[in-house]
């Protein structure tokens, strides 16, 4: 993944956009407060910090998202007023941001002419299309211009959100975390044409909070806290240690939980041979086995979309088997409803929890509140008691607490999904099932997750444990298996475990070489 | 500021109007004069403002409590008639009745007419079957036939048989009405139904599984909330309302079942219910707004010569004047 291009001589050649003195505030919360900021042609500028640090803040006001309350940005030196994000764009600055912005129904093709400027009114699709296939190929990709955007892998439908930005005249490119929706395969790719663009004169800001990344991708790195600039490094002199000194203010992280010997009880789950409908454009599970002891963590790889989230759902209760029994503490669970699940101590961490876990309408309080019995008082809830509860399980995790009585939807993404962690630990549950429960989290709530989940799997629970890091995955997991096309692909041991040997099995290699 | 806003939105449409009627060759101030003295500055004028408020009301409540959980629930209309149906059929079969019994018999099968009504659409969302938007609207075609057969037919009064119309309620049946006026006590039920609503869907669990499930349905099943429960529920109940104020217009009212016996009032009652959102204050004062516009018509009619119909010009421009600048696209949701 290492950059290999050879890294133009930049420091003589002025700032494509800078940002001088930006202070902008919501209500009493300062979000941003930058002496300076900039960006170089030819530069993978890195902008690092912890959830809610003010890297999106940042990047939305260069973009034209937000306008700054004092301050000012300069494009190319001089200085311009962004009320838009279309007059940035205008002025060459493009932004990826985490959700994608294309339209799952139109092509490839329809999705970047949708977005290129000067456009005639009659469109020459063959000039285009050639256009098109040029600015890919220059970037050392190619794709199918006439399937469907949603029919796309997330690395691909990242690299179309990429070429429309290069192809709508984008000379600064903002990437808002771009490896949280990437496949660990998927990230290096990414990586080559981030640095095909810097060879060629663009400048890049990579928004993210894993520290490899940007140690390993850029050029420069600017780590945030608390809305302002805490640092500027240059990564050849950085260190792991060095940037979370800076992220965290010296506040410094745990090491990293290393998995104990544990021992086991009964079952709490055990799937035997199920298979699901092919319902739309899930992915059926195909004749899957498996079995999670109390007090073990079964972890699971596999690429996205490898059949993970309809598992979850699957032993959520949210889908039924087909075939084949689902168990749940030596009982039969397959038309066991998501209330008795839930009552019965099943905790769910999905992978997209504005979507699925809580509702953006309503506060933190009464998300904690939903489907609960234990605080019903009469007609009502038990307030009080909500809050008393909410305040102790973020504690307890060790998360900040975030105000409960702001709506769910006002919180960043970080916070949302310690939210929803929060609130699914919170009550002892006997089997967590949790998807990435880190993705998204910076480097100190990923880990308090971690120690939490293994803090839980030693008080008995039993943990389904679904992640894309394979590092996680080894350090905490007693056994672990892969899945792959809705299929169980492989199961390991602690001691077979390799990533050669388990990434195999996650992109089919071993099937490969017997078809050979 | 935001009330004192649409005071203005309201007299830009008004103003409007008046070009209209001065283009029409009427008189707009005299016309306006008028409206200010019958429907005003007279008693009865301005109690019969209260008289269309109570249906109003009970019409925009069936349309709110549904879609509190995100249901579009357009079949108002039929409910109402089928609340007036069902509750005209208590009321003749029970007619010997002690009226403590006959009363709360014809105001329970008025709300379970329109329940009904309106549980139809629910079964069919449920099972997945057809969107409710689309069936309680044609479910409102329906209503009207079958209170038209009634009365065409077995309810037929012999006492007037030129005009179809159901025999007259005994008195045990009617509501009570305040004397010298139509004012009845069907403003009573709508406000105490406005009052158990909102301290439902801000005081009660039910309440917050209620926004819960409108604001995120999907995490709503995920937690365990019986959304299916919620969906019959709140359509039977919504419907039920809109079934009292069919009850209340045949008890209070007409004292029979008739043919006309809502003048799309239901349909009123889903402006209502859009224009105000989950605020019983905001659907209180938008149902008297559109009482009003309704009352300006039936002057205008009468004093200027105008048919009833001109009355939508006043509503469109109204509602258009409202909604313009207003962040009211997402307001059922």
């Amino acid at each position: 993944m290492k950059l290999d291009t050879q890294r133009p001589a930049r420091e003589a050649s002025s700032p494509l956009i800078s940002a001088h003195n930006i202070v902008k505030r919501f209500g009493n919360l300062t979000a941003s407060d930058v002496d300076l900021f900039e960006v170089r042609p030819g530069e993978v500028h890195g902008l690092l910090g912890e959830n809610g640090a003010g890297k999106s803040t940042l990047s939305k006001i260069l973009y034209g998202y937000y306008r700054p309350d004092s301050g000012e940005i300069r494009v190319e030196g001089s200085p311009v007023s962004l009320r838009s994000p279309a007059e940035a764009r205008a002025l060459g600055i493009g932004m990826v941001f985490q959700d994608f912005t294309l339209i799952p129904a139109l092509s490839v093709f329809e999705n970047i002419v949708l977005f290129m400027q000067g456009l005639p009114r009659v469109l020459d699709r063959r000039a285009l299309q050639k256009q098109i296939a040029e600015a890919a190929a220059s970037l050392g990709t190619s794709m199918d211009l006439e399937v469907p955007a949603g029919a796309l892998s997330a690395g691909d439908q990242q690299k179309i959100e990429i070429l429309k930005q290069v192809l709508a005249g984008a000379r600064v490119l903002i990437l808002d975390e771009p490896t949280k929706v990437l496949a660990p395969q998927e990230c290096s790719g990414l990586f080559a044409t981030l640095a095909e663009l810097r060879s060629r004169g663009y400048g890049i800001v990579l928004i993210t909070h894993k520290l490899d990344e940007v140690l390993e991708a850029a050029d420069r790195i600017s780590v945030m806290r608390k809305g302002r600039i805490a640092g500027v490094l240059d990564p050849s002199a950085a260190t792991q240690a060095g940037l979370l000194a800076l992220m965290f203010e010296g506040r410094g992280t745990r090491e990293m939980t290393r998995r104990t010997a544990r021992s086991f009880g009964a079952n709490a789950l055990e799937l035997r041979g199920v298979c699901t409908d092919d319902e739309g454009h899930a992915v059926p599970l195909g004749d899957v086995s498996l079995r999670v002891r109390e007090g073990e963590i079964l972890g699971m790889a596999g690429i996205a979309g490898s059949g993970q989230r309809e598992l979850g759902a699957l032993v959520v209760g949210r889908t039924r088997p087909r075939r084949g029994t689902k168990m749940l503490w030596e009982q039969d669970a397959g038309e066991w409803s998501i209330a008795r699940l839930r009552q019965s101590g099943v905790a769910f961490v999905p992978e997209n929890p504005l979507e699925i876990a809580c509702v953006g309408g309503l506060s933190v309080a009464e998300n904690f509140a939903l489907g609960e019995r234990r605080y019903r008082r009469g007609l009502g809830i038990d307030w009080p008691r909500v809050q008393a509860d909410a305040g102790a399980a973020f504690d307890r995790i060790g998360f900040p607490r975030p105000p409960l009585a702001a709506r769910m939807r006002t919180l960043s993404g970080g916070n949302v999904q310690r939210a929803v962690m929060a609130r699914e630990l919170a009550n002892r549950p006997r089997l967590i099932v949790a998807l990435y429960p880190t993705r998204g989290l910076d480097v100190r709530s990923a880990q308090a997750v971690r120690d939490k989940l293994c803090a839980s799997a030693g008080e008995g629970a039993a943990v389904l444990l679904v992640s894309e890091d394979l590092d996680e995955l080894f350090d905490l997991c007693d056994r672990l298996v892969v899945m792959r096309r809705g299929r169980i692909a492989g199961e390991f041991e602690p001691a077979g475990y390799a990533p050669e040997a388990v990434g195999a099995a996650m992109v089919g290699a071993a099937e490969m070489q017997r078809a050979n | 500021m935001q009330i004192e806003r649409t005071f203005w939105k309201v007299l830009i449409a008004f103003a409007a109007f008046g070009l209209v009627l001065l283009i029409a060759g009427k008189h707009p101030l005299q016309a306006y004069a008028d409206t200010a003295v019958f429907v005003l500055g007279s008693l009865e004028g301005f109690t019969e403002l209260f008289v269309r408020m109570s249906p109003l009301v009970m019409a925009a409540l069936a349309v709110s409590i549904p879609a509190r959980i995100g249901l579009f629930n357009v079949g108002g209309e039929g409910q109402i008639y089928m609340g007036a149906l069902f509750a005209t059929g208590t009321a003749l079969s029970l007619a010997h009745a002690p009226s403590w019994l006959l009363l709360p018999a014809t105001l329970a099968s008025g709300f379970a007419g329109g329940a009904v009504w309106a549980l139809i659409p629910a079964l069919m969302r449920i099972k997945g079957v057809a969107n409710e938007a689309i069936t309680t609207l044609l479910l409102n075609y329906i209503a009207p036939l079958a209170v038209g057969y009634m009365i065409f037919g077995p309810w037929r009064s012999p006492e007037s048989l030129s005009y179809p119309q159901s025999p007259k309620l005994v008195e045990g049946a009617r509501l009570a009405v305040l004397p010298g006026t139509r004012l009845h006590a069907g403003l009573l039920i709508a406000a105490a139904c406005l009052a158990l609503c909102a301290y439902v869907l801000y005081r009660t669990r039910w309440g917050l599984e209620m926004r819960a499930i409108g604001g995120n349905a999907l995490a709503s099943q995920h937690l365990g909330l019986p959304v299916r429960s919620y969906i019959g529920a709140c359509m039977a109940i919504g419907g039920g309302i809109a079934g009292l104020a069919g009850m209340a217009e045949v008890s209070a009212i007409q004292g029979r079942l008739v043919a006309e016996i809502s003048p799309g009032y239901g349909y009123m009652g889903f402006l209502v219910a859009w224009l105000a959102g989950p605020s019983a204050a905001k659907t209180v004062a938008m149902a008297f707004l559109l009482a009003f516009i309704s009352s300006v018509g039936d002057v205008l009619q009468i004093t200027q010569g105008v048919p009833f119909a001109v009355v939508n010009i006043l509503m469109a421009a109204i509602l258009f004047s409202v909604l313009c600048g207003g962040k009211r696209a997402g307001a059922l949701q």
